[in-house]
């Protein structure tokens, strides 16, 4: 352990906090044993299948289908999830209403819901004969077994993501600012857009991105409203059960390592956003 | 740009935040609207700005009822007292804010934007820190920043609350010296709000004390420190000796002593309380002597250019609902004339005592 810390802070500065070594040394055991050791597995296993049976499976027409579907719904809801996350925070925030607490706590409730329970619901609703689906049917609008159903169903886990992430920062922004604005002739709108967005911009693409990963992993809830037609609403989980169910353990890590690395990808492509929104909104100085 | 408001009222559920307020601030002045906090006068500035809508009451701005207009259009300069700077825009962008946000005819070019920006950051003495942002800055030049800011928009008036409030004192000191020094340069008709005396004294034209959502007196600095309109304003404004009594004539009789009055406002036999400034009691040490307030020295503070002597009433004060304490400051040869001692009875004798009525005290 002494080791690693002093590979970590080799000045060996004192802090008032002791305990350095210990944490780095627990972070990392932690890390390696809940995260690193069983995503590298993943890769070995998939490192089983040569390179072109490897990007044979990973190219099936019905697997990229279920790719396309997986990642655009996912960051069509995430981004859904960012506009009325912000409203939903800023009702929150800035009026009083009765029931709001209430509200609140129901922002929650997505997290805490078994996934199955939540997908059986929406798919109750939003069939045809259901109270939604009934209402949308006769416009011509299907949603449960559509990909329209499996983007309902990751906006609904998504919702406290974002909500939760601006919550804070919008309590802490001071009305004075708003009132400065104001006073400065700023309409409503422009002060929005200049003073408030620029610095709830790093939560709210913080928001985004669990809401994002949240959606990408998502497969109790999805796969009830998704109706599961190849081609058109299958998403990438799915298809990494359905290669289990048929003891094709390989092919499955394999569209498990595919998910993962574009996952990472974009994760590191909103993180760095992030960091570089809350670099320019004067947070990092 | 003068500014007037009639009978303003305001009420925060039960609490009377101002009560019927009517007040008159000419063209060019600096106004200090000071009291303790809960007084009020942040409310008005607010309601005179528009961030803040009174209950019934006008704002007339030039003439012009303003009661209606929305603050962006009342070409008001607002300053916080927490600043309020955008923090994710530098110095300049935070200046030229109010400049870039105008309706697209009225909007200047972006060269005339930046010399204008200019101009103002040198008037503040902060040019230099143009590309910093607002968390780069010390709290004095955060303000001065946010002052020019305020003045991008070539306001008619300048408001600003508790300007000087968050800062440390030698800051204070310094920015409410430069302050004054800019009025004097724009003559923007400007009214601040302070719950410090010596800085509304200082730097104001012109103050108005308030206490519980009213307005207690106008004047000059001058006018109000010499001849305070209240016993509140009396005592607000700087340290204060309080002596309990009854005039007689020209005199007021305070327990075994009888001291004389300035005349105002007493009929005979009228329950008083005396105020005097602490300089102005002197103190007699002769033991034989008749006149003035009996007291025990109890510590004698002699540094710095005056010195000050803090004394005790005798036993009984308190019981009889008077004060117990007194303050008195003299020149240092004087206390080294008087040689006194603590645990020393000596007697108060006031050059001149200024008398309210009991009940309004």
């Amino acid at each position: 352990m002494s080791a690693v810390a002093a590979f970590f802070n080799p000045t060996r500065q004192t802090r008032v906090l002791p305990g350095f070594g210990l944490s780095i040394g627990y972070t990392l055991v932690y890390l390696s044993l809940l995260v690193l050791i069983p995503l590298s597995a993943v890769f070995l296993k998939s490192a089983e299948l040569s390179l072109a049976q490897f990007w044979d499976v990973v190219t099936a027409p019905r697997v990229v289908a279920s790719y396309k579907l997986s990642f655009g719904a996912s960051l069509l809801a995430a981004a859904i999830n960012a506009v009325f996350g912000l409203a939903l925070a800023w009702a929150l925030v800035r009026y009083r209403f009765p029931g709001k607490k209430l509200i609140d706590a129901l922002v929650d409730l997505p997290f805490a819901l078994p996934t199955a329970v939540a997908g059986i619901a929406l798919t109750a609703l939003y069939a045809g004969n259901g109270w939604v689906g009934s209402l949308l049917e006769p416009l011509g609008i299907k949603v449960a077994f559509t990909p329209l159903g499996v983007l309902v169903a990751l906006v609904f886990i998504g919702v406290p993501f974002v909500v939760r992430t601006v919550q804070p920062i919008l309590e802490d922004l001071e009305t004075e600012l708003e009132e400065a604005a104001a006073s400065l002739g700023a309409h409503r709108w422009t002060t929005f857009r200049r003073v408030i967005l620029p610095i709830l911009t790093p939560a709210l693409l913080t928001g985004f991105a669990l809401a994002f990963a949240r959606a990408v992993g998502e497969y109790g809830s999805v796969i009830f409203i998704a109706g599961n037609m190849p081609m058109v609403s299958e998403i990438t989980p799915l298809m990494i059960i359905t290669k289990l169910e048929q003891y094709d353990y390989v092919g499955a890590t394999a569209i498990a390592v595919v998910m993962l690395v574009l996952s990472f990808v974009l994760l590191l492509v909103i993180n760095l956003l992030q960091a570089w929104s809350a670099k320019a909104t004067g947070r990092n100085r | 740009m003068s500014i007037q408001v009639q009978d303003i009222h305001k009420q925060f559920g039960n609490f009377t935040a101002l009560d019927h307020v009517t007040l008159d601030f000419p063209t060019g002045e600096l106004v200090a609207l000071l009291g303790p906090s809960g007084c009020g006068k942040t409310t008005l500035l607010r309601v005179i700005a528009g961030l803040e809508t009174a209950d019934s009451g006008r704002v007339i701005l030039e003439g012009e009822d303003a009661s209606g207009t929305h603050v962006r259009e009342r070409q008001v300069g607002f300053v916080f007292q927490h600043y309020a700077l955008f923090r994710h825009m530098s110095v300049f962008e935070n200046v030229a804010f109010g400049l870039r946000v105008k309706p697209r005819k009225e909007r200047p070019n972006e060269a005339e934007i930046r010399k204008r920006v200019h101009r103002l950051l040198e008037l503040v003495q902060l040019d230099w820190l143009a590309d910093r942002y607002p968390s780069q800055l010390s709290g004095g030049q955060r303000q001065r920043i946010a002052l020019a800011r305020a003045l991008a928009v070539e306001p008619r008036v300048l408001l600003l609350d508790e300007p000087f409030g968050a800062l440390d004192a030698k800051v204070r000191k310094e920015l409410r010296r430069w302050l004054r020094h800019l009025h004097d340069e724009l003559h923007v008709t400007s009214i601040f709000v302070t719950h410090d005396q010596e800085e509304a004294l200082e730097v104001a034209d012109r103050v108005v004390l308030m206490n519980k959502g009213r307005v207690e007196q106008v004047g000059t600095p001058q006018e109000v420190y010499e001849h305070p309109a209240t016993p509140f304003v009396y005592g607000f404004l700087g340290a204060v000796n309080l002596f309990h009594g009854r005039v007689d004539g020209e005199h007021v009789q305070v327990g075994d002593a009888v001291l004389p009055h300035d005349g105002r406002d007493a009929d005979h036999g009228a329950e008083v309380v005396g105020f005097a400034r602490p300089h102005e009691l002197d103190i007699v040490t002769d033991p034989a002597a008749t006149a003035g307030v009996a007291a025990v020295v109890s510590r004698v503070l002699a540094f710095g250019a005056s010195a000050r002597v803090e004394l005790d009433a005798l036993e009984g004060a308190a019981e009889r609902g008077e004060p117990t304490h007194y303050e008195v400051v003299l020149t240092r040869e004087r206390v080294t004339e008087l040689a006194l001692t603590e645990g020393q009875q000596v007697r108060l004798v006031p050059s001149s005592l200024r008398v309210f009525p009991r009940e309004a005290a």
